[in-house]
């Protein structure tokens, strides 16, 4: 890998203007082929002069050149490097925008700590600039939300980083419900949670409120269902308990593969409360297991409370930032959850003083397939570029092939995407980023970004 | 009590390895970027008390019985990197009182055993310029600072000029940082800030020519004036003036006044540089400038680019880069090069902004910035090519002594972060676990 590397440096600006889109009108979701010295499927090794085809937005195949003949009137699409499109496991941007002014700041809403029922499909700006930046630079979907700054700070949501409209961009309105524990979620001035022993007994409130009325609903059902002599009440209710999603595989987060937006709800409508309220509503999803919390945890304290809260509840949820991961690392382990590990060059200081830039390859050298993020910035640079803290991951220890993973196969596990994104395999949709070199290095260019099989990016950057 | 013992050890040292401390130290095998002039395949440098005595192409060298031979073959020697804007060292300059307190000494303030010095060093960083904040129009005096390891006071990390005075600058700054909606003395538009600035100046040149006229008559000095002395030495170029600017019509406002006054002067973030680069190089202005991963976070950052490198090269004005840590990471300094190169810089400009240019910033272009003869021997060994994000900065060495080594278990938590990376140094007990087999 080291001596393809720097074969890929050398190279480097040989390929520059390598990089050549031959127009079509037929370009949106029409016929294309994309062919690269090197593709990264991130599904087995790396492909020398590789060819991807694409049709209506898909993968249709993909080998070496000399496997795949491109048929005619398909649009030839080169580059030297080829990977699949990059995946942001966690991000506000969208909704916190590049402004910083309060009018482009809608991560975080402070009228109450705790708020799941704010969904992050009401606040995102498609067209916010932060947006075309990480696409520019061959991000292609984002886990963005609402921010680590409150104790339930509202809804999470993935959205390819297209559209004019949230619908245009979104696929999955609802995947988690943001959780922060520690001290960026602890509110001063006497409010609550003042404390973390306070943030954990509020959480365990709101979790067993809405426990006790995923019983009643149950119970009601079971009483119905008794009445009406129906025979097989029982394995009915047996089977929703077994419908959990994750049995199989702890990384897959989500109950169902992504449908094309705003479908699942009518499979929200069937698992819906009767309970007019909205937040208990959202906090019985997360009792059913059908949406899991995403809970930022930076201090191993607050880390155990996670795991600690996840037991009792039996939900799922996702660690998140984890910067004294090193401190808990077996117990982490064990629990099987999936980690989204923070920014490789995040800055240490309050909660996250001890982190470290080798905690994504301690945990991937422990066998925990982590997803890297960009994380929350409330100030310059409002937002980090996911590229940019994988490739330094390889710097703290990780090959390149790991350290893309952490932000193309591995995140799309953690968002419960893998079979629709992540690696360039047929049938995935078909989004790439193109690189004039090896993808990581700093002197290398993004000449490109491909989404649904259409180019969304041509800057040079 | 630690004191005396180490004073103590430190006198045996002294005593024992008296010889040793005189060798000379040869650093062979690497790949030497000495800045000015080219790189050097193979290379040697060469180094004695502290200074560098010379460097060149060690091909069939031999070099003198009494020398010390450090193999470095497979490394990359460039000298240290050189942090033209940053605040570490816990720094904290002007209070509310006012927007424009020059009397304001960042000395006064500076934490020497802070973790961020550390980091620094870790970075590969040898000389920081530490600058108080852009809170005020001007926010107090600047310090120039060698990253000496284990400094008990900060007398032991700074820089003195010719006449034996510590060497530093000024801040100032215009633009929204330092506006404030509230009022009071300070500015509440852009035409204010600068009506301040000038009206202070106008003032400072009044009291030179009071002390100018007064002679050696005691009698018809002016009552001395801490802010008005500062200014003076302002406007005799005696301190530079660091200012931070970030949009075109502000860097504009900043070279009119130098024009005004006649000082000297650093452009400090020049965030829409690429917009005026014309006007910053006709005005012969060096830049040092910032690189972000993305656009925004305010206002005034919102149009920044990476080609503000390369811009301001092909205007031909002097450009440097800095951290303004804790915006960006010491420890990632060297990201600058590369994000500049990404973005049409030349290579050679590049790594030159990482160092000489902003020695020059800094009036120690005769001491820093390059490898060469009789120059300081502050240098770090790079495991790879420095523009590359798989490089790690393995050794940093300052005057000669080795103050960062990623082997070193405590440097290297220093280095990648971990429980009790961000504690403060303990002093003082460790003044003797530096590594002294590495030192001059």
């Amino acid at each position: 890998m080291k001596n393809l590397n720097l074969k890929i440096e050398k190279l480097a600006f040989l390929f520059i203007a390598l990089f050549t889109i031959y127009y079509s009108p037929s370009a949106i979701y029409g016929q294309v082929a994309v062919k690269g010295e090197t593709v990264y499927t991130m599904n087995g090794e790396a492909i020398k002069n590789g060819v991807i085809l694409t049709n209506n937005g898909k993968i249709t195949a993909v080998g070496s050149a000399a496997s795949i003949a491109i048929p005619q009137g398909y649009k030839i699409i080169e580059a030297k490097v080829v990977t699949p499109g990059l995946i942001d496991a966690h991000s506000v941007i969208g909704l916190a925008g590049y402004l910083n002014q309060p009018h482009d700041q809608m991560q975080v809403e402070n009228s109450s700590p705790i708020q799941p029922e704010l969904r992050a499909i009401d606040a995102y700006n498609p067209e916010e600039k932060l947006i075309e930046w990480v696409r520019s630079l061959g991000v292609t979907t984002i886990h963005t939300g609402h921010a680590p700054a409150a104790l339930v700070s509202g809804q999470m949501m993935i959205a390819k980083t297209i559209g004019k409209t949230v619908e245009d961009a979104v696929l999955i309105p609802t995947s988690m419900i943001a959780v922060t524990l520690g001290n960026d979620a602890i509110v001063s001035g006497g409010g609550s949670p003042g404390t973390r022993a306070k943030q954990a007994s509020m959480l365990r409130a709101v979790l067993i409120k809405a426990q006790e009325s995923v019983r009643k609903t149950e119970d009601a059902k079971k009483d119905k269902k008794t009445k009406t002599t129906s025979t097989n009440s029982d394995s009915d209710s047996a089977d929703k308990r077994d419908n959990s999603p994750n049995v199989s595989n702890p990384n897959s987060m989500l109950k169902n593969p992504p449908t094309p937006a705003f479908q699942d709800e009518s499979e929200n409508k069937m698992t819906t409360s009767p309970s007019n309220d909205l937040r208990n509503a959202e906090m019985e999803k997360v009792i059913r297991r059908e949406i899991p919390l995403l809970i930022t945890a930076h201090k191993a304290i607050d880390i155990m409370t996670a795991l600690r809260i996840a037991k009792e509840f039996n939900i799922r949820i996702a660690l998140d930032g984890v910067s004294e991961a090193h401190l808990v690392m077996d117990e982490i382990i064990r629990s099987g959850f999936p980690v989204i590990v923070h920014p490789t060059m995040y800055r240490a200081g309050g909660d996250t003083e001890s982190l470290s830039m080798e905690t994504a390859s301690k945990l991937m050298k422990a066998g925990i397939p982590v997803a890297l993020q960009s994380g929350y910035e409330t100030y310059v640079p409002k937002t980090r570029v996911v590229l940019f803290e994988a490739g330094q991951t390889v710097a703290y220890g990780l090959n390149l092939s790991e350290a893309l993973s952490t932000i193309t196969i591995n995140a799309a596990k953690v968002l419960g995407l893998e079979k629709r994104i992540g690696s360039i395999e047929v049938g995935k949709d078909a989004d790439f980023a193109l690189y004039d070199g090896d993808p990581f290095e700093y002197v290398t260019h993004c000449v490109g970004t491909i989404i649904n099989g259409k180019v969304v990016s041509e800057i040079v950057r | 009590m630690n004191k005396s013992f180490c004073s103590f050890f430190l006198l045996l040292v002294f005593v024992f390895f008296a010889p040793a401390q005189e060798m000379r130290t040869a650093y062979v095998g690497a790949k030497i970027i000495p800045i000015i002039g080219s790189p050097i395949e193979n290379g040697f440098l060469l180094v004695h008390k502290g200074k560098i005595i010379q460097v060149g192409n060690a091909d069939g060298i031999n070099f003198t019985a009494d020398t010390r031979i450090v193999d470095l073959k497979g490394k990359v020697i460039m000298p240290g990197l050189v942090d033209s804007h940053s605040h570490i060292g816990e720094v904290a300059g002007a209070d509310g009182s006012g927007p424009i307190q020059p009397e304001i000494r960042t000395l006064d303030s500076i934490n020497p055993r802070a973790s961020s010095i550390q980091r620094a060093q870790a970075g590969g960083i040898t000389t920081v310029n530490i600058m108080p904040g852009s809170g005020h129009l001007d926010s107090g005096q600047t310090l120039y600072i060698k990253l000496h390891d284990n400094a008990n006071t900060i007398e032991d990390l700074l820089i003195y000029d010719k006449d034996g005075k510590y060497m530093g600058g000024i801040k100032f700054a215009n633009g929204t940082n330092s506006i404030r909606s509230s009022g009071g003395k300070f500015p509440g538009t852009r035409a204010k800030s600068a009506a301040l600035v000038r009206e202070q100046f106008i003032k400072a040149q009044e009291y030179r020519d009071k002390v100018k006229k007064a002679g050696n008559d005691k009698g018809k000095m002016p009552t001395r004036d801490l802010a008005m002395e500062t200014l003076v030495e302002v406007l005799e170029g005696k301190r530079v003036v660091h200012h931070h600017t970030h949009r075109h019509d502000d860097i504009m406002t900043v070279l009119r006044l130098k024009k005004e006054f006649g000082f000297r002067l650093v452009l400090q973030h020049v965030s829409e540089a690429w917009k005026v680069a014309d006007e910053i190089a006709a005005a012969k202005v060096p830049a040092s400038i910032i690189m972000i991963d993305s656009p925004g976070g305010k206002l005034e950052t919102t149009d920044i680019k990476w080609e503000n490198g390369s811009a301001l090269e092909k205007a031909g004005a002097l450009v440097g880069f800095h951290t303004d840590d804790y915006i960006t990471d010491s420890r990632l300094f060297l990201r600058s090069a590369g994000f500049g190169v990404r973005s049409g810089m030349s290579r050679d400009k590049a790594l030159y902004g990482m160092t000489m240019a902003n020695a020059v910033m800094l009036d120690l272009q005769d001491r820093i910035g390059s490898l060469e003869k009789g120059k300081d021997a502050d240098f770090i060994v790079l495991s790879g090519d420095p523009l590359s994000i798989y490089t790690n900065v393995e050794q940093t060495f300052v005057d000669g002594k080795k103050v960062f080594d990623r082997s070193d278990a405590k440097d290297y938590l220093i280095a990648v972060g971990g429980y009790g990376a961000g504690n403060d140094r303990l002093v003082h007990i460790s003044c003797f676990d530096g590594d002294l087999g590495g030192n001059e």
